[in-house]
C-alpha cells in the first residue's frame, strides 16, 4: 500500500499480557500522516492499553512502536497525549491556567518554572477549545465536557504533531462535542495525526476518515471507506452491531 | 494572659522545644500536603510504625545514642518497610491497604522485640530508647533541633526545587510519564522526603502519633484553599502552630505529655477548619444549601429554619460566593 510512505505511527507485533492474560495480540498497525484515525472496539478489546503502549506506558509482551521509525523514547516531543478525563482527581488544588500550562513541563526541562510565555501559550490554548473565560476557575467546579477542553487545551500546548486521545467524547454534551470534532478537524487540516480511543460507532463516519476495528487482535485498519464494513464490524462485535449498521 | 506571661518567661529548655516542635511541624505540615494530595495517609503511619526496629538496630550496631545515627537506623528502616508495602502491591494481588497493614504491626512487633532484648541486655546507655514510642519532647536538645532544621531544610528545598515536577506525579502519573519524567525516581525521592519528616517527628511525637502530625495540619489546609501552594503554606503553619501551642500548653502544668499534646493541638485546628472554613467547611456547606433552598423558592415562609444565626455569621465572607456557584451551573 504505502509501504515506502513515512509512517507517522507503526505498531509491529506488538503483544500486551496482563498477569498472562493477553490484552492485546500481535497487534500490526500503521498510521500514515495526517490522518484522523478511530479507534473502535467493544469493552475490554484493549484500546486503551494499545494507547498506552503507543506511549510507552504499558511494556509490551513483544512487538514494538515506532513513531516517525524511531522509538517513542526519543520522539516524546512530537506526541501530545489527551488521557481519559476520569484518569485525574478534579479535587485537585489548582486551577484551570495551570493545568493547561502542564503541556509545558516537557519541554521547560527541570526546575524551570512555567514563566510569561507558557501563560500566552496556555491562554491561546483555552482560547482555541472556548475555555478562555475560565482561565482562573478551580478544577474542581468545571463540568465534564470543561474538563476535557482543559485537557485538549493542555495537549495543544504540547504543539504536537502526532496527539493520541482517549476517549475524548466521553460524557461530554453534544456542544462539547461539536467543538471538539472541530478542533480534531483542525488539527488534521494543518498536518498533524490525530488518534482518537472512541467509542460511538454512529459517528465514526461523519468524524474520522481512518478506522481501526480492535477486539484483543486487530480486526481490520484503513480509510473508513474501505475498513468500516458491515463484515468488519460484525467481527469486532458479534452479530448485532452489524445488523444496526446495515440498517442505518 | 497567664499564658502570654509564660511565653515571655520562656526558659531556655522550653524555647528550644518549642523551636523543635515547630520545625517538626513545618516540615510534616508541608510534606503531609503530598500526602494528603496522594490519598497515602496512611503511608506515613506505616513509615513511622516501620522505624521502630531502625532504632533498635542503629543502637546495637553503633551503641550509640546520637540523634543522627539512630534517626539514620529509623529512616533506613522506615525505607525499607515502604519498599516492602510497594513492592508487595507490585509483585502480588495483595492489596494496597493489606500490604500496608501486614508491614507496620510486623516491623513495629519486631522494633518492640529489639527495645525489649536492649532493656533486659542491661546496657546501662539503653535508657530512653523507648521514648520513640510516645517520644518525649522535653528531652530535645539543641543539637537535636539543629539536626532537625538541617534535615528539614533539605527536604523543603527539594520540595521547592522539584515543585512542577511533583505537582504533575501527584495529579496526572500517566501525562507525566508521556512527557518523559522519570516517574519512579520521583516517586523514590517523594516518598524519601516522606520519610524525613516522619523520622524528625519520632522523637518529639513517637512512632505512634506520628503520621497524625502529617495528615492533620494538611487536611486542614486543603479546606482553606484551592491552591496547592497555599496549601503547602498553611500546612506548614498548622503544623508550626500545632507544634508550638502543644509545647506551650504541656509546660503549663506538670505531667502533661507533649507528643501527645501537640497532636491534639493538630486535630483541633483541623476540626476547626472542618467546621468553619469557607468553601468546604461543614456550616458554609449548611448555609450554602439553605440559601440555594431560599434561591429556588423551595422554602415557603416556614419558620422551621433554626439553623438561620450562625448561618448569618458567615454572611459577611459569602459575598464573593455567588458568582462562584452560578457559574459552576452554567
Amino acid at each position: 500500500m504505502q509501504a515506502s510512505a513515512l509512517k507517522a505511527i507503526e505498531v509491529t507485533d506488538l503483544t500486551v499480557a496482563y498477569e498472562e492474560k493477553p490484552v492485546l495480540w500481535d497487534i500490526d498497525l500503521d498510521v500514515p500522516p495526517g490522518v484522523l484515525l478511530a479507534i473502535v472496539g467493544p469493552n475490554g478489546a484493549g484500546k486503551t492499553t494499545l494507547m498506552k503502549a503507543m506511549l510507552g506506558l504499558v511494556r509490551p509482551a513483544a512487538g514494538r512502536v515506532l513513531i516517525y521509525d524511531k522509538p517513542y523514547k526519543v520522539q516524546r516531543r512530537l506526541v501530545g497525549y489527551v488521557p481519559q478525563r476520569e484518569s485525574v482527581d478534579w479535587d485537585f488544588p489548582t486551577d484551570v491556567l495551570d493545568v493547561v500550562m502542564m503541556g509545558r513541563y516537557g519541554t521547560l526541562g527541570w526546575i524551570r518554572r512555567p514563566g510569561k510565555r507558557e501563560r500566552s501559550l496556555a491562554m491561546q490554548a483555552l482560547e482555541k477549545v472556548g475555555m478562555a473565560a475560565y482561565a482562573t476557575r478551580q478544577i474542581s467546579q468545571l463540568s465534564g465536557g470543561q474538563q476535557q477542553r482543559v485537557f485538549l487545551a493542555r495537549a495543544l500546548i504540547q504543539d504536537a504533531t502526532i496527539y493520541l486521545m482517549d476517549e475524548p467524547f466521553q460524557g461530554v454534551d453534544a456542544t462539547t462535542e461539536r467543538a471538539i470534532v472541530t478542533l480534531l478537524q483542525e488539527l488534521r487540516v494543518t498536518g498533524k495525526t490525530v488518534v482518537v480511543v472512541h467509542h460511538d460507532l454512529q459517528t465514526v463516519e461523519d468524524y474520522f476518515d481512518w478506522v481501526m476495528l480492535l477486539n484483543i487482535r486487530r480486526i481490520a485498519s484503513g480509510p473508513v471507506t474501505e475498513a468500516f464494513t458491515s463484515e468488519n464490524l460484525r467481527l469486532t462485535y458479534g452479530g448485532r452491531i452489524a445488523l444496526m449498521k446495515s440498517s442505518a | 494572659m497567664e499564658i502570654l506571661t509564660s511565653i515571655i518567661r520562656l526558659d531556655y529548655t522550653l524555647m528550644i522545644v518549642a523551636l523543635g516542635s515547630a520545625l517538626l511541624g513545618i516540615v510534616s505540615g508541608a510534606l503531609g500536603t503530598y500526602a494528603v494530595l496522594r490519598q497515602q495517609s496512611l503511608l506515613g503511619d506505616g513509615i513511622s510504625h516501620a522505624a521502630l526496629p531502625g532504632i533498635a538496630i542503629a543502637f546495637l550496631i553503633t551503641g550509640s545514642k546520637t540523634p543522627l545515627i539512630l534517626i539514620l537506623g529509623a529512616a533506613i528502616a522506615g525505607w525499607i518497610g515502604t519498599l516492602f508495602i510497594l513492592s508487595i502491591v507490585k509483585l502480588t494481588r495483595i492489596k494496597y491497604d493489606t500490604a500496608l497493614g501486614l508491614i507496620l504491626s510486623t516491623f513495629f512487633g519486631f522494633g518492640l522485640v529489639l527495645h525489649t532484648l536492649i532493656q533486659k541486655s542491661g546496657n546501662a546507655n539503653q535508657a530512653g530508647l523507648d521514648t520513640f514510642l510516645f517520644g518525649q519532647a522535653a528531652s530535645m536538645l539543641e543539637r537535636d533541633v539543629v539536626t532537625m532544621g538541617i534535615l528539614g531544610g533539605i527536604a523543603i528545598l527539594v520540595m521547592v526545587l522539584f515543585w512542577k515536577e511533583f505537582k504533575l506525579l501527584i495529579f496526572d502519573v500517566g501525562f507525566a510519564t508521556s512527557i518523559g519524567l522519570p516517574i519512579r525516581a520521583l516517586d523514590i525521592l517523594l516518598t524519601s522526603l516522606l520519610v524525613i519528616a516522619i523520622v524528625l517527628g519520632l522523637q518529639t511525637v513517637g512512632a505512634i502519633l506520628m503520621s497524625a502530625l502529617l495528615v492533620a495540619p494538611a487536611a486542614a489546609a486543603r479546606q482553606w484553599t484551592n491552591r496547592l501552594s497555599l496549601m503547602v503554606l498553611l500546612g506548614a503553619l498548622f503544623g508550626a502552630t500545632a507544634g508550638v501551642g502543644g509545647t506551650i500548653i504541656s509546660s503549663t502544668a506538670s505531667r502533661i505529655p507533649t507528643g501527645p499534646t501537640i497532636v491534639l493541638c493538630a486535630t483541633t485546628v483541623l476540626l476547626l477548619s472542618i467546621a468553619f472554613a469557607p468553601n468546604r467547611g461543614l456550616l458554609w456547606n449548611r448555609f450554602r444549601n439553605q440559601r440555594n433552598k431560599r434561591n429556588l423558592k423551595l422554602l415557603r415562609n416556614k419558620p422551621s429554619n433554626t439553623m438561620a444565626p450562625p448561618a448569618r455569621s458567615t454572611l459577611s465572607q459569602s459575598v464573593r460566593m455567588p458568582a462562584g456557584q452560578e457559574e459552576k451551573s452554567v
